[in-house]
């Protein structure tokens, strides 16, 4: 008699992420790794016209052109007006190249005025090329943010993007499981934003190494899909390999419709097999955190690295005594070049810019977040304030619905969908020592421009210390 | 990919220890969008006079005469630590690099390395030391020879040193495959995969 018994149990109990990797592992190669099929490729004009000559130089040729999309994002310029002249050194090279070399790959390229143009993670989910089940990959490390819709997309090098589009494969070596449980319901005015940077200000920025990570718990399936996208961006920042969130019926609701999205008999289908994507009930995880989030606030960073950050109401951190000697170097060090004094409350710093836009933070709920707190007032005299729409579909909405007169009534310059001033290439930052508050993802040094001191905070959070012109929690903006 | 079997050079010594990717190819020679064109900005820090210009440093150790032609460099610990640009390792490529002699490498540029047919050999730093005073007196005559097959490097003066390196890594320099050279071997397999995942989730090819 057959026993339904521990050798099936072990072996069928599987996390969100072994049911994607399980179905996508082509074979089990030597030394641990393994061979995973990729079912869509992403490139941008940065790294992406590198890789498609490197690709046709060698001969070789893309196995499916279909699946490979390019957008424009990284170095095109967001003033009104522009085209393919940039203020980056040499970017219109790069823009130029990526276009003839897009051309030749026939492949599928949202160009610069396209009507499908933006930021790369902001335009896929969009148009339903990244879906749940799939596997995605791109020369972009903020390409986690796409497991938001259940899919298994993470951010390669440049030879493994020319790996992917030979082969529709890559060698891979399997993460390990973690799962982060946010429980209870957030606070008002306190968003994704906020969770992911509480995360990693508390486990820091090496929390989530080796680690697949899946966002899991009542406060996640109460975001919208957007706000999921937000909340799995910033995954790269706490060191996983990527993170996803099971699909639900918003994600379902979500993709019904897009350019991309399944259509006709297969709709239902891929609907029916999305709903069974989920971790099974006893799967196990080789790492558990749970976080509260009924107790959390308006986070902002004060330092150079995105774990140095604490609510808004708080203060810069005074370094303990029995730090280490590194520790407190790097403590130091942050303090001088973010111009900030040990136990300095935040809210005293008066700010020089302030900056909506990244694909962590320029869907359109961002900039509605935003424009409720700005409409009918102004910026403070001496801010610059910028608004960057993540993607054309967002700016048009946004439009649609007022909220440019609301940015611009305000104060701030509404600009043509890029990454913008997120990064710094050689082109357009803000200046040497101006504190910028930014809800992008990345304050390194430099990051925003040479000297620049930026703060990251959520959108509510950028708006509301626009007009304060220093940190400001947003709910003293509370209607 | 260049395949790597026997190789026999000029060796020049760089040995300071975490040469790291952006003194190797520092940022603001990455102006082209190619991973060619960079064998110039090789070094650049060191290798010329003043920031972005092109004169020779003539200390710079590619620079001095007897070493001219080097394809072997032999290096302190931590080689290519840093930045994971592998426009590193496109630069020393093109410029005829083909061979690294160090103690140890940083971890991805070791394997940007064997994926673009540059061969890294860890040896100790005693004998990294004692290969490039072999060479010194007259680098030109003085050469190393690499031999991946038999996995040993010969000194001028005939003496032998043997190293280690993952299998994979071997065969893949040795038969001049790069990564996806040898994932291409391998097509059978992922179209058979490919027709039945079709099967599986049709909708993920509708595009
Ligand atoms: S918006 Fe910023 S973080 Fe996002 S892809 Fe562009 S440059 Fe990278």
């Amino acid at each position: 008699m057959r026993v339904a018994g521990s050798t099936t149990a072990g072996n069928m109990t599987k996390t969100l992420f072994e049911k994607l990797w399980s179905d996508h592992e082509v074979a089990r190669l030597e030394d641990g790794d393994s061979l995973v099929y990729i079912d869509r490729v992403f490139l941008h004009e940065r790294t992406g016209s590198v890789a498609l000559e490197s690709l046709s130089s060698e001969g070789r040729v893309i196995r499916a052109p279909s699946r490979v999309f390019c957008s424009m994002d990284h170095i095109v310029d967001t003033l009104p007006g522009r085209g393919d002249e940039t203020l980056v050194p040499n970017g219109k090279n790069f823009i130029q190249s990526t276009r003839q070399a897009s051309r030749q790959a026939g492949i599928r390229l949202f160009d610069v005025n396209d009507s499908e143009q933006g930021i790369v993670h902001v335009v896929s989910p969009e148009l339903g090329i990244v879906q749940p089940g799939c596997t995605l990959v791109c020369p972009d490390s903020h390409t986690c943010s796409q497991g938001a819709l259940g899919a298994l997309a993470w951010g390669i090098g440049s030879s493994q993007a020319e790996h992917a589009m030979a082969t529709n494969t890559l060698v891979v070596k399997k993460p390990r499981t973690m799962r982060v449980t946010f429980n209870g319901q957030l606070p008002a005015l306190v968003s994704a934003k906020d969770m992911i940077l509480h995360l990693i200000a508390r486990y820091t920025t090496a929390g989530g190494a080796g680690y697949a990570i899946e966002f899991a718990g009542e406060a996640v399936s109460a975001l919208d899909v957007e706000a999921r996208l937000t909340l799995c961006n910033m995954a790269v920042e706490f060191s996983a390999f990527t993170a996803l969130i099971a699909p639900d019926e918003k994600v379902i609701d979500y993709l019904r419709g897009r350019t991309y999205a399944p259509g006709g008999a297969n709709w239902e289908a891929a609907a029916a097999y999305w709903r069974s994507l989920h971790s099974d009930a006893d799967a196990s995880f080789d790492r558990e955190i749970e976080v509260d989030c009924s107790q959390l606030a308006p986070f902002v960073s004060w330092g150079t690295s995105p774990q140095q950050a604490c609510e808004v109401s708080g203060q810069v951190p005074v370094p303990d005594a029995g730090l280490e000697a590194s520790d407190s170097t790097t403590l130091r060090k942050a303090f001088e070049y973010m111009d900030v004094q040990p136990g300095q409350a935040l809210r005293e710093l008066a700010i020089d810019g302030a900056f909506i836009g990244s694909c962590t933070n320029s869907r359109i709920s961002d900039l509605r977040e935003a424009a409720a707190i700005l409409r009918g007032r102004q910026v403070a005299s001496g801010v610059r304030a910028i608004c960057v729409p993540g993607s054309q579909a967002v700016k048009r909405e946004a439009e649609a619905e007022g909220l440019d007169q609301v940015f611009t009534a305000a104060g701030f310059e509404w600009r043509e969908p890029g990454c913008s001033m997120c990064f710094y290439a050689g082109g357009e930052g803000f200046g040497a020592g101006q504190r910028v508050v930014s809800s992008t993802n990345r304050n390194f040094e430099g990051r925003q421009g040479p000297g620049v001191r930026s703060h990251l905070a959520s959108p509510a959070t950028v708006a509301a210390s626009a007009l304060a012109g220093r940190l400001a929690d947003p709910r003293e903006y509370l209607p | 990919m260049k395949q790597f079997t026997v190789h026999r050079g000029v060796a020049a010594p760089l040995l300071r220890v975490n040469v790291d990717t952006d003194a190797i190819i520092p940022s603001r020679e990455m102006k082209l969008v190619s991973k060619h064109g960079l064998g110039e900005g090789l070094f650049a820090g060191w290798r010329y006079t003043a920031p972005g210009g092109r004169e020779p440093e003539p200390q710079f150790v590619l620079n001095r005469p007897e070493y001219s032609g080097a394809s072997i460099l032999l290096s302190g610990r931590n080689f290519g630590c840093g930045s994971s640009r592998e426009h590193a390792v496109w630069a020393l490529a093109e410029y005829g690099i083909r061979a690294i002699v160090a103690p140890s490498f940083g971890v991805i540029f070791q394997g940007n390395c064997e994926r673009n047919g540059i061969l890294p050999v860890v040896l100790e730093d005693a004998a990294v030391q004692a290969l490039a005073a072999e060479v010194a007196p007259d680098p030109q005559r003085c050469q190393v020879e690499i031999d991946l097959q038999q996995q040993r490097v010969l000194s001028p003066a005939g003496h032998s040193y043997g190293f280690d390196i993952a299998s994979s890594s071997r065969q893949m320099l040795l038969q001049g495959l790069d990564q996806i050279g040898s994932t291409l071997q391998r097509l059978d397999e992922i179209e058979a995969f490919e027709r039945e995942l079709r099967q599986r989730r049709p909708w993920l090819f509708e595009l």
